[in-house]
């Protein structure tokens, strides 16, 4: 498969034979160059980067604990992935995705416990995780009715949409979605017989295949359907949509609510699967963790799962090696930042090596 | 400063080559004190690469520029205006949030206290010798274009400037502001300015200019000395004008035109009809108005007429890009509100003459876009899902009936050069069964062997039925190809021409402005 014509360009047909080297090279340099400037900080915190990145891949990864816990981990980022590569693949940039993942999670947390108790689960969780979805498109919708109509950049709109929803879950629950038998000021708690089943014999729950599932299809939806055709020519080129014919307004709220959407469902499944209620102060902020990510796998579903993944492991090992290394637990985001600024540089030098062979 | 007889600034033999262009081709010309020299050109003439080189932004290949007689290289805008060469640029340069005074303070070193009331005192001086009146403490993006301009033409000449280059200044203003920014040259002649005044309206250069002269093609064609320019009728300098910007005289422009009209016998089926048409287009803001005309089964129908007269608007609202009020009648049904990918299927087809903007989505490879105006549609996507087969077999006959000069269908097309992009438009607005077909500027920025191609092309189609609307502003090119030619000025078709031996004159004096009741 060639789900990537428009990046692998400069492909030759006649290849040297080690033509794979420095592809593979500008892939790997960069994640080995991140992992030593990681651990040159590691050093300069007194800690042992050895002792550090074997505790993570051990704690995240090899035990089974730790690995239950990881792909646990994943499961709203697979969906907010999603959400990006929808997003991103169209050129506009739904960085409002942080509030679409609260709306549809304060929404699930709101609707899962009393539906539950009204239908079987088997209809009851589906419909808190539409009624996420909703309200993730919902919260989509003002900055993609500014950007359609007014041109208003809808990274900005976005934003504060994002600070509003903070604000507006924690209000809601506060004021109106209180739990009374609970001193913490959250949503009623669905039980954990009606959440997500889960896998025999382990604490993984089935919205991990939720989660893939989106992944692949948001990536499928873009990539080999009419209608991602149409949404990857408004981000390539938004002149040659008009001349197409493609209606670019309406196109556009059709991107950022589809986005919005899968932001608030990636809250509704995480709900329904672990969380079970949503607390005033969740804001886990995972929509800039995820980012980057998408970036790294360009945009591309497949890659994305196996970042994600990566990510994950990081994330989780990291989370117990801080404890027991007294390093600090946003450590993961330095690491991830390495990784980034060596990517881009080894973009810059494949295509300064493309340049210099044309 | 007297206004002596000797140039302020002269051009000779100016080349300046671009990667397969000649932009400037030996160009000689001389800019005298105290005289609006009007510089007329289509687009691609070589005006702006020529004005790029007397603001020091580009260096000539070969020949000179000389101020006062001596040659100069100029090295830097900041050079330019050391020497007296002052530029305005067609879009406004100013920054819209700063005050006239801080704007024209922008260029002093940034050690200097800014010496806001010199500026302002300096400006009120200068304001009053070119007879404006703009407050130096006004908010630039409060003023209007035309102030703005005034304001920019100050700030040109502020180091004492001797020559003003103005680009197209006429192009965004109102018919007060051309009428103020005529009287503001007079006052700046007065003083002993040189003017060079770039336009391609040949109405405005006989308004403005003192002199006149024609770039076609990168060359200087001629002109009109000033002392034959007041003693000759204005009708008969119009018609000079006309045939030095599209006359005969030029060998090359001769053999481009790729042979003579031949008159042809044609079904009287009208495939396309076009009544009282009107619309704007959002993009450009520009506009066309009252547009009727038809086209007969196999017949084409070349628009004429200068860039920027409503023909870009007028293609699109027939492609259903755009929304027009009017009718548009494809062999006998009317279309009704924009569609493009309706009357694509329908067969009326729109060749955009920008191909890389709109034309085409360079990322994607040829075989998508072959079928960019069919997305959704049997046999290339079933129920929403593209068939990649179907896609791939349909770009691969194309290419190879269009001769495209790629490694495969499957290279993008943003890698390919402008000639082959060209082919696989065509071949995406030929493919099926079209009955009409609207092509803009359709050789604009080939090369001679594609240009032949394309005519060739053309002219096939319409021999095998398809009815044509051709425009272009090479007039060469649609007289050799048009039955029937149209001109468009200021957004009206102006007048219809049957093609034969007279229809050279007539066309350029209709583009002239000079309609059939005010010639006879």
């Amino acid at each position: 498969m060639t789900e990537s014509t428009e990046f692998i360009t400069g492909a030759t047909p006649a290849a040297p034979r080690f033509g794979f080297l420095l592809p593979l090279g500008l892939a790997l340099l960069p994640v080995m160059a991140a992992l030593v400037a990681a651990g040159l900080v590691l050093l300069v915190l007194g800690s042992d980067p050895i002792e550090y990145y074997s505790y993570v891949v051990q704690r995240g990864l090899l035990r089974w604990r730790g690995l239950q816990a990881t792909v646990v981990n994943m499961v709203p980022l697979l969906i907010l992935g999603g959400a990006l590569i929808v997003s991103f693949r169209s050129g506009l940039w739904n960085l409002g995705i942080d509030g679409q993942y609260l709306l549809g999670t304060l929404t699930a947390g709101a609707t899962a416990p009393l539906l539950a108790g009204a239908f079987p689960s088997i209809v009851a969780l589906p419909l808190a995780m539409l009624a996420g979805a909703v309200a993730g498109a919902l919260w989509a919708l003002p900055p993609a009715l500014l950007r359609a109509r007014a041109g208003i950049n809808e990274v900005i709109s976005g934003l504060m949409m994002s600070l509003i929803a903070a604000s507006l879950t924690a209000a809601a629950i506060k004021l109106w979605l209180k739990d009374p038998a609970s001193l913490e000021p959250q949503t009623l708690t669905l039980p954990v017989e009606d959440r997500l089943p889960l896998l025999a014999g382990t604490d993984i729950n089935i919205g991990i295949f939720i989660a893939l599932g989106l992944v692949i299809a948001a990536h499928t939806l873009m990539m080999r359907s009419a209608t991602g055709l149409r949404f990857r020519i408004l981000g390539l080129n938004p002149a040659a949509a008009t001349h197409a014919g493609l209606g670019v307004p309406k196109l556009t709220l059709s991107v950022l609510c589809l986005s919005g959407a899968l932001g608030g469902l990636a809250g509704a499944v995480e709900l329904t699967g672990v969380l079970g209620k949503m607390q005033a102060s969740w804001h886990p902020g995972y929509g800039f963790a995820v980012v980057p990510l998408v970036f790294l796998a360009r945009m591309n579903g497949w890659a994305v799962i196996v970042f994600v993944f990566a990510f994950s492991v990081l994330q989780i090992g990291s989370a117990s090696a801080a404890t027991r290394l007294g390093v600090p637990q946003d450590f993961t985001l330095v690491l991830v930042g390495f990784l980034l600024l060596f990517l881009a540089l080894s973009e810059y030098a494949g295509e300064r090596l493309r340049a210099k062979k044309v | 400063m007297t206004a002596a007889p000797s140039p302020v600034v002269s051009l000779r033999e100016v080349t300046k080559r671009f990667p397969g262009v000649i932009a400037n081709d030996r160009v000689s010309l001389d800019f005298f004190p105290g005289e609006v020299h009007a510089l007329l050109g289509e687009n691609g003439a070589g005006k702006s690469t020529l004005i790029s080189m007397l603001a020091g932004v580009q260096r000539p290949d070969e020949g000179e520029i000389a101020v006062d007689g001596a040659a100069v290289a100029i090295a830097s805008p900041r050079h330019a205006l050391s020497l007296g060469i002052g530029t305005v640029y067609q879009h406004r340069m100013l920054v819209p949030t700063l005050t006239v005074a801080e704007n024209l303070m922008l260029g002093a070193p940034w050690w200097r206290r800014p010496a806001l009331g010199g500026v302002r005192a300096r400006f009120r001086e200068a304001a009053a010798a070119f007879g404006v009146s703009v407050d130096p403490d006004a908010r630039v993006e409060n003023l209007s274009l035309g102030e703005q301009q005034q304001v920019e033409i100050i700030r040109a000449l502020w180091r004492g400037g001797r020559l003003l280059v103005l680009d197209e200044p006429t192009a965004m203003l109102s018919p007060k502001g051309v009428e103020e920014l005529g009287a503001m040259m007079g006052r700046m002649k007065a003083l002993g300015i040189g003017i060079v005044f770039i336009t391609h309206h040949l109405t405005e250069a006989l308004d403005f200019g003192d002199r006149v002269s024609v770039l076609r093609g990168g060359r200087s064609v001629g002109g009109i000395a000033p002392e034959t320019l007041t003693a000759l009728p204005r009708a008969d300098a119009m018609a000079e004008v006309v045939r030095l910007m599209f006359g005969t005289g030029l060998a090359s422009a001769e053999a481009a035109e790729g042979g003579a009209h031949v008159p042809r016998a044609l079904p009287n089926t009208k495939m396309l009809e076009v009544v009282g048409l009107s619309g704007r287009s959002p993009r450009s803001g520009s506009s066309f108005e009252d547009v009727s005309f038809h086209v007969r089964k196999g017949e084409i129908f070349g628009i004429a007429g200068v860039d920027g007269n409503g023909q870009t608007p007028l293609a699109e609202a027939l492609a259903g890009q755009i929304a027009a009020t009017g009718s548009v009648v494809l062999d006998g049904r009317e279309l009704g509100p924009a569609n493009v990918a309706l009357r694509y299927q329908l067969g009326l087809r729109y060749a955009t003459d920008d191909r890389n903007g709109e034309g085409m989505v360079g990322k994607l490879p040829i075989s998508t876009n072959m079928v960019l105006k069919e997305i959704g549609a049997a046999p290339f996507w079933r129920r929403g899902i593209e068939r990649r087969a179907a896609i791939d077999a349909h770009a691969s006959a194309l290419f190879a009936a269009h001769d495209v000069r790629a490694p495969g269908i499957h290279t993008p097309v943003g890698r390919l050069s402008g000639g082959n992009i060209q082919k696989v438009l065509l071949a995406r607005e030929l493919s099926g069964s079209p009955k009409v077909i609207v092509y803009s500027k359709p050789t604009h920025g080939l090369d001679l062997r594609n240009i032949e191609a394309t005519r060739r092309r053309i002219r096939e189609t319409a021999e095998a039925g398809v009815a044509t609307v051709l425009i272009s502003t090479d007039l060469g090119e649609v007289l050799a190809l048009s039955d029937r030619i149209g001109v468009m000025v200021r957004g009206r078709l102006v007048g219809i021409v049957e093609n034969g031996p007279e229809a050279r004159l007539e066309v350029g004096r209709l583009m002239a402005g000079i309609t059939e009741r005010e010639a006879a």
